[in-house]
């Protein structure tokens, strides 16, 4: 054992070639040390409790919490199925395990959502841009042609088979 | 504007949306200069994290120049060019009285688990993010830093997130002169981590990944040894065996919730979503780590609960710490290491790709094409 730990004992000509060792090994370097400290060291800024930002969109919060926070995002409100179903969702706590699969669940929901919007819109969704899949042909090509071939004989058997049930 | 616009996993493309207002006295609205892809946007890109609203911008890492402020804003002026610190916080609160920047109480009325993040899903706050051509700046006497004059801008847009945070992760590892320090993920905050960790002493700095062209990169930016995992039967037997069957003495998960390496965590975490990602990284360092030791966490995992050897953690002793990082409070010294020449944070930088190419931008990086290993989005309107 007494190997072990003299091995652990160093020298600083040892990491010579790596700029900056130990810099940062005695606190009185690092003018973030410690980790806490109170006052927070934020010089010249005016530290007051912000004043509370008008809510003109619905905001949802979290029922661990007894109302908004004075500065809230404003982006996206909830809509749609959606939007009903992240409402349900915040009546259940971050403690319980419903408020999160039920928003991933309305996730899922809100992306066949935004395929209706574009529809809506007169836009059909650019799979191919969306994706990026050109990138995978530009710089992993025989990997993506490996996975192109795949997914087609997929569907080809697929279709195939639909056809021949059909004629029985 | 032009703006990154997320459709759902693994869909985004930029679109025109309204330009950002103030809706705060305290806001300020930025011209985006410099924004990164981080590897926390893959987690929402696939579709990892709850309340994840289609239309949403991304973006929690850039840099852009102030064109408005709001009228309680006494310190930032217009013209000002800024740095964001990922983190948006108030300053004031609780968690801010005590420099947890990341942990701020007034900015995210959506979850009390998690601060404000910019264009990280209604979980951190519902922000928009800075992947467009602006963004809305809340609480902007607090969080942004006016980028001095010699500092590259490609150097300032990393110090919004990925070489704090693997400061971080190093600060949190109380590494001692000498200490053996393993870092899992050879991502941008990994070899961030990984250089940290010279600079406060460590006396080995060892990075796991199995992506071979970013080991040889982190060996040859950190000095480092490298292990691929690929090549390797168990982790901690491997760790132990380099490490005179002690264990490290500190282990940082750089990874977080889309580890590979594990069948059963990738199965139960990443595809079938029964727990909150593939904890592998994290199941390896508190079993690669010695009796006693230190594991610091900044990979991101989701809100639900993880599949992890907690009894091991405890029958070993260990300390385990993690957060987000406190950005804001790391930046002085930061900046002293890079002007002085010790970290030259933009020679992670492989690529700069148009805002408008968003859809390949986040492939590329997503699936590792490319030796791709830190994108900068070049935005239309960007002069500098």
């Amino acid at each position: 054992m007494n190997d072990i730990i003299s091995k652990r004992k160093i020298s600083s000509e040892d990491y010579a070639h790596i700029k900056g060792w130990g810099v940062d090994l005695d606190p009185k370097n690092r003018p973030a040390y410690p980790m806490e400290r109170t006052p927070p060291r934020l010089d010249g800024v005016p530290l007051r409790e912000p004043e509370q930002q008008a809510e003109k969109v619905k905001i949802l919060h979290s029922n661990e919490r007894p109302g908004i926070t004075p500065v809230f995002g404003t982006t996206l409100p909830p809509s749609g199925i959606s939007g009903k179903l992240r409402e349900f969702a915040f009546k259940y706590s971050e403690n319980d395990l419903r408020h999160w699969l039920v928003l991933l669940f309305a996730d899922r929901v809100n992306m066949f959502e935004g395929i209706a919007d574009d529809l809506k819109r007169g836009r059909m969704p650019d799979l191919i841009a969306e994706t990026g899949i050109k990138s995978e042909f530009k710089y992993n090509r025989a990997a993506a042609v490996k996975k192109a071939i795949t997914a087609a004989s997929i569907i080809g058997i697929g279709i195939y088979l639909l056809m021949r049930n059909k004629r029985v | 504007m032009l703006a990154m616009n997320y459709r759902g996993p693994y869909r985004v493309r930029a679109e025109e949306k309204a330009d950002p207002v103030i809706e705060h006295p305290q806001d300020a609205i930025v011209r985006v200069t410099r924004a990164c892809i981080c590897g926390s946007d893959l987690h929402l890109y696939h579709g990892l994290v709850p309340d994840t609203r289609v239309g949403s911008t991304f973006g929690h890492e850039f840099t852009g120049i102030v064109e408005e402020v709001g009228s309680a804003v006494q310190n930032l002026k217009v013209g000002d060019h800024v740095l964001v610190p990922f983190n948006i916080f108030c300053g004031s609160c609780y968690f801010c009285q005590k420099e947890l920047y990341g942990n701020c109480h007034n900015v995210n009325p959506n979850a009390t688990a998690v601060g404000g993040i910019y264009g990280y899903s209604h979980t951190a706050g519902g922000y928009d993010g800075g992947q467009a051509e602006r963004v809305r700046v809340p609480m902007a006497d607090v969080g942004p830093t006016v980028i001095p004059p010699d500092l590259d801008l490609d150097d300032a847009v990393l110090l919004t997130d990925v070489f704090p945070t693997g400061y971080q992760a190093a600060e949190m590892g109380d590494i001692s002169e000498g200490d053996t320090v393993v870092i899992f993920g050879a991502g941008p905050v990994g070899i961030f981590a990984a250089k940290s960790a010279w600079l406060l002493g460590a006396g080995r700095v060892i990075v796991v990944d199995h992506i071979d062209y970013r080991l040889e990169f982190v060996k040859k930016f950190a000095q480092c040894e490298v292990v691929n995992f690929k090549y390797v039967k168990d982790m901690a037997i491997h760790i132990k065996k380099m490490t005179d069957w002690l264990g490290a003495d500190v282990c940082i998960d750089a990874v977080g919730c889309e580890a590979a390496g594990s069948f059963a965590q990738t199965v139960t975490g990443v595809k079938m979503k029964l727990q909150a990602g593939a904890a592998t990284a994290l199941h390896w360092a508190i079993n690669s780590v010695r009796k006693g030791g230190n594991v610091s966490i900044v990979g991101v995992y989701g809100p639900t609960f993880n599949a992890v050897p907690i009894g091991n953690a405890l029958n070993k002793g260990l300390t385990l710490r993690m957060n987000q990082a406190s950005v804001k409070r790391h930046l002085p010294r930061l900046i002293e290491h890079i002007q002085t020449g010790r970290v030259n944070p933009k020679e992670v930088i492989t690529h700069r790709i148009p805002l408008e190419e968003i859809g390949e931008a986040y492939h590329i990086f997503s699936s590792k094409l490319d030796n791709c290993i830190k994108t900068v989005l070049t935005m239309p309107t960007a002069v500098n």
